[in-house]
């Protein structure tokens, strides 16, 4: 990686362009817009060429680290390969110059990923339905919690303020809750890194909504109590909702409506292969229970899928029926959480995802990833505090270095430090300081699409600055050596905003 | 084995024997064996790639690409080919959120530059990373305005507001406890009085309007944000940001806030998403801003780099006292709006503008011509417009529809609602013309 310290607006010349327009369908109307309605003086966007253009971005990219530059332990971000053939799919002019207003029945194949994607996507998590609006993971949060609130107010039951989280959540949980207007009560965790069934109990009441619970936990640890959990809280009358973030190690095994979960989302930018996008689009669809099916969002796609003509099972339908956006009973539904249905875009990706996968290696995903988890767990636990020892699933959390080279004079290397020594090897880093339940967590994610010649190496490497923080934390200090950059000034980012162009060049 | 998973079985079995397990099934021995499952996965058998072109390629048959004369929030303008081919470099495609400065600085430089033209666009001197999409861009707004006032429950929004944006506003709001209510229009704009008026209860937060409106007028908002303000309350304006060549500006409006949909900025119909929302406002409100935020700073070498920052307003630090749930942003698309905006530039979006809006006059005289249709309002429009017909409106749209035209948006039983682009050609317009003439309907 080369550092480029460039921004479009340094190759801006008055004059320049970088388009061409078809020409004029009609002559200019130049009354269309009276003056009271004009802007003073035209917007300081950049003036520049094409060839501007595709060199200044080609040339930020090449200070990027994606997931097809490199391994990704980033621990609860699932950051597995991305095929291809999904982007192919996704490009398709059929899909990409569909406008979300048009006849119904001029949609018929958007409609039949909508259906088709909901069948698998039930299929592997035990629920009914599923609806694809929310935008995002958060976004499907919020949009579960809102079909929690909207079933309690539709029974007539509107005391229900209360949500459960475990202290060891995303931080979008409790943030999710909050935007809901719930009140957010967190329940500990026991000395086994698991909710505490004790702590739990005397939070359940007649303010209960229901519970929030990620399972297997931000630790990578299965929730073993969840039988009875979810009976305590159905009990109380709540709602359990699952946090599919750490679905990974569960497809082909474990379906969390089996455990008794009511409503739940998916990232399918986690999961199901979509890429990041260095922050977005992703998706977040919400799968729910047969009887909270009035409770979803609109709009959502009805109609029977036709089976028979192919003998195909879900998704793989040629053949269907008329599919429309369902009618919506106002007093029930959660109502409309995004301008169209979700990203589309994005849930054509996932779909190839599935197809590519199928029944037959479904069962392998969720295993590969637990053993690529607990493959590195093993071999680096002689050189990282390994506070939960037990088996994990798909990630686990190590409490900093064993020996981190503090001496008389000298401060012991941090995660931190070990974050920023990796990128010199040319890894991402872990998810560092989360979860908050450790001071020094460092939570590793290798997903099934690493090879175990790519663990070894990463293994080795944390081997290795685990060796220079014993003999000489300082390498590690002022890691990384060998990035565009070093270490920015955060503290000064924050305090002196400077946010844009003109604040830039104001300096 | 599969391409996507590259472990052979004596990579398995090594594996295994390393972590001091037989099988895989150990791994899930900590698993109360009831959920395991053991059922069939109702899922399709897997596809070759060849396989999966096919049957993509049989579900697109069953769209119809239609010739697009449809708005309401989501335009078909042209958009170069420069743009996906750099979006879909996998340095930018494949990354995760910039929280590593050092490997990321190509992400956080085009945020920088995204936030810079919002700033640009809408005159206001702070901009967020990108929300989901316009519609929960004003939702995050309306939330943001009862944050930053004092113990006032209600937001006005205009009834001129897209649909939409209404009902998601709408629903954000219901579970908030924030009351929402309408502002009258009068000859198809948000009424000033109407505004004064409901303003005296002295509960107002925040006030949401549209630059241009679902009927395609240029709402002229002269004196409302005196009105807003002298109200102790915000003013939003929601923009088609394509429009801010042109238009008046949210800032030049006196607007604290203006949030919108990117879409408008080139990017793809795609059935409704992924487009972007944008948010920007004054400085004032930078910290009750939700969202990724983007700052300049040095290294430890003095270099000139970019972080995200202000993150302590955000959910991973805050948890339940975050200015919003809001984790991440539509990053690939702020990338996509930076480069149409960077290879269109001012004269270029202007343009567009101008086109758009010749083209759309062009068709609205025409349709009116026929003697079928009446214009609903005699305000000034770019390039939306929405007309009476005088027979069934579903029924004419319907008959295009079947010539392969998306007539613009039945909005009521006889009204049309159309949106032209610069992407239109004159034969495609007098196509529709033709059609509408010979239509007995």
């Amino acid at each position: 990686m080369r550092y480029y310290d460039h921004l479009i607006f340094d190759y801006s010349k008055s004059g320049r362009c970088g388009y061409t327009l078809p020409k004029a369908a009609a002559p200019e109307v130049s009354t269309a817009v009276p003056e009271g309605l004009r802007r003073a003086s035209a917007p300081a966007l950049p003036e520049v060429s094409e060839v501007d253009v595709v060199r200044h971005y080609t040339n930020l990219s090449q200070m990027n680290f994606g997931v097809d530059t490199g391994f990704y332990p980033l621990g609860s971000c699932t950051m597995k390969y991305n095929p291809k053939i999904n982007e192919e799919v996704a490009a398709l002019p059929a899909f990409a110059a569909i406008h979300p207003l048009q006849p119904v029945e001029t949609v018929q194949g958007v409609q039949a990923v909508y259906a088709g994607m909901e069948q698998m996507l039930s299929a592997i998590t035990g629920m009914a339905y599923f609806t694809f609006n929310p935008c995002a993971g958060a976004h499907g949060e919020l949009t579960g919690l809102m079909i929690m609130r909207a079933w309690h107010r539709s029974r007539g039951d509107m005391g229900r303020t209360k949500v459960i989280v475990p202290d060891s959540a995303h931080g979008t949980n409790p943030a999710s809750a909050a935007v809901c207007g719930l009140d957010v009560v967190v329940v500990k965790s026991n000395a086994d890194g698991l909710v505490d069934v004790e702590d739990l109990k005397p939070l359940l009441g007649p303010d209960l909504a229901g519970i929030m619970m990620t399972n297997p936990n931000t630790l990578g640890l299965f929730e073993r109590d969840i039988k009875q959990i979810a009976a305590l809280v159905h009990e109380a009358g709540g709602l359990l909702y699952y946090d599919g973030a750490n679905m990974n190690p569960l497809i082909g095994k474990v379906r969390p409506g089996d455990m008794g979960f009511d409503i739940m989302h998916l990232n399918l930018h986690k999961s199901f292969s979509t890429p990041h996008g260095g922050g977005g689009p992703g998706s977040g669809p919400v799968g729910v229970a047969a009887f909270l099916k009035d409770c979803l969002p609109y709009p959502h796609t009805e109609g029977q899928q036709d089976n028979e003509t192919t003998g195909s099972s879900a998704g793989c339908t040629q053949r269907v029926d008329l599919l429309t956006c369902g009618p919506f009973d106002p007093q029930k539904t959660a109502g409309r959480v995004s301008a169209h249905m979700g990203n589309f875009g994005v849930i054509l990706r996932a779909y190839a995802w599935l197809l590519t996968i199928g029944r037959q290696h479904v069962r392998e995903v969720g295993p590969i990833a637990t053993l690529n988890a607990n493959y590195i767990k093993e071999l680096l636990r002689d050189a990282y505090k390994l506070p939960i020892p037990s088996v994990c699933k798909h990630e686990f959390v190590f409490d900093g270095l064993i020996n981190d080279g503090a001496r008389e004079g000298k401060e012991g290397a941090t995660t931190l430090d070990v974050a920023k020594r990796l990128l010199d090897f040319g890894f991402h880093a872990p998810t560092i300081y989360f979860p908050l339940l450790f001071h020094q967590a460092l939570m590793i994610e290798p997903t099934e699409t690493e090879s175990k010649e790519t663990l070894d190496a990463f293994i080795d490497v944390m081997h290795r600055i685990a060796a220079e923080a014993a003999e000489d934390p300082d390498i590690l200090h002022a890691a990384p050596h060998a990035c565009p950059i070093s270490r920015p000034d955060d503290t000064t980012a924050a305090k002196h905003p400077v946010i844009n162009w003109a604040d830039l060049q104001a300096e | 084995m599969h391409p996507y998973i590259p472990h052979t079985p004596d990579d398995i079995r090594k594996m295994l024997d390393t972590v001091g397990m037989k099988s895989l099934d150990d791994l899930y021995a900590d698993v109360p064996q009831e959920y395991i499952y053991k059922g069939d996965y109702d899922l399709p058998d897997a596809m070759s790639e060849d396989e999966i072109r096919r049957f993509f390629a049989d579900l697109a048959a069953r769209n119809v690409k239609m010739t697009c004369f449809a708005g309401q929030g989501w335009y078909d303008h042209c958009s170069p080919s420069v743009i996906p081919y750099l979006t879909q470099r996998s340095e930018f495609l494949t990354a995760y959120t910039p929280y590593q400065p050092e490997i990321s600085q190509g992400t956080l430089r085009y945020i920088f530059e995204f936030q810079s033209m919002v700033c640009a666009l809408t005159g206001l001197e702070v901009s967020n990373a990108s929300m989901y999409d316009g519609p929960t861009a004003a939702a995050e707004a309306v939330r943001m305005a009862v944050a930053s006032t004092r113990k006032k429950d209600v937001v006005l929004i205009a009834s001129t507001l897209l649909p939409q944006v209404k009902e998601v506003v709408r629903t954000y709001a219901s579970y908030s406890g924030t009351v929402i209510e309408e502002i009258a229009a009068s000859d198809g704009q948000t009424s000033l009085d109407a505004l004064t008026a409901a303003l005296a209860s002295g509960r107002v937060a925040g006030v949401l309007v549209p630059n241009v409106n679902a009927y395609g007028i240029i709402e002229d908002h002269t004196g409302f944000a005196e009105a807003v303000h002298a109200a102790g309350a915000l003013l939003i304006e929601y923009c088609d940001p394509s429009t801010l060549a042109v238009l008046k500006s949210p800032a030049e409006w006196g607007a604290d806030v203006a949030v919108g949909d990117g879409q408008s900025l080139g990017i793809p119909l795609c059935y409704g998403g992924p487009s972007l929302g944008f948010m920007a406002c004054k400085k004032d409100y930078l910290r009750k801003l939700p969202g990724r935020i983007v700052g300049a700073t040095t290294d430890r070498d003095g270099k000139r780099c970019f972080v995200l920052t202000l993150q302590a307003r955000e959910q991973h630090i805050r948890r339940d006292k975050a200015t919003s749930n809001i984790c991440s942003n539509q990053s690939l698309m702020a990338l996509w709006v930076t480069i149409y905006l960077s290879l269109l530039g001012p004269k270029g979006l202007a343009e567009v503008n101008e086109r758009s809006s010749a083209s759309a006059h062009y068709l609205c005289d025409q349709l009116v011509a026929t003697g079928r249709f009446t214009p609903v309002s005699s305000k000034p429009f770019l390039k939306e417009f929405a007309l009476d017909y005088q027979g069934d409106a579903r029924a004419l749209h319907k008959a295009l529809a079947d010539k392969g035209i998306l007539a613009g948006v039945v909005t009521g039983d006889h009204r049309i609602t159309f949106a032209v682009t610069e992407k239109r050609t004159r034969e495609e317009i007098d196509c529709l013309i033709n059609y509408v003439k010979e239509a007995a309907l």
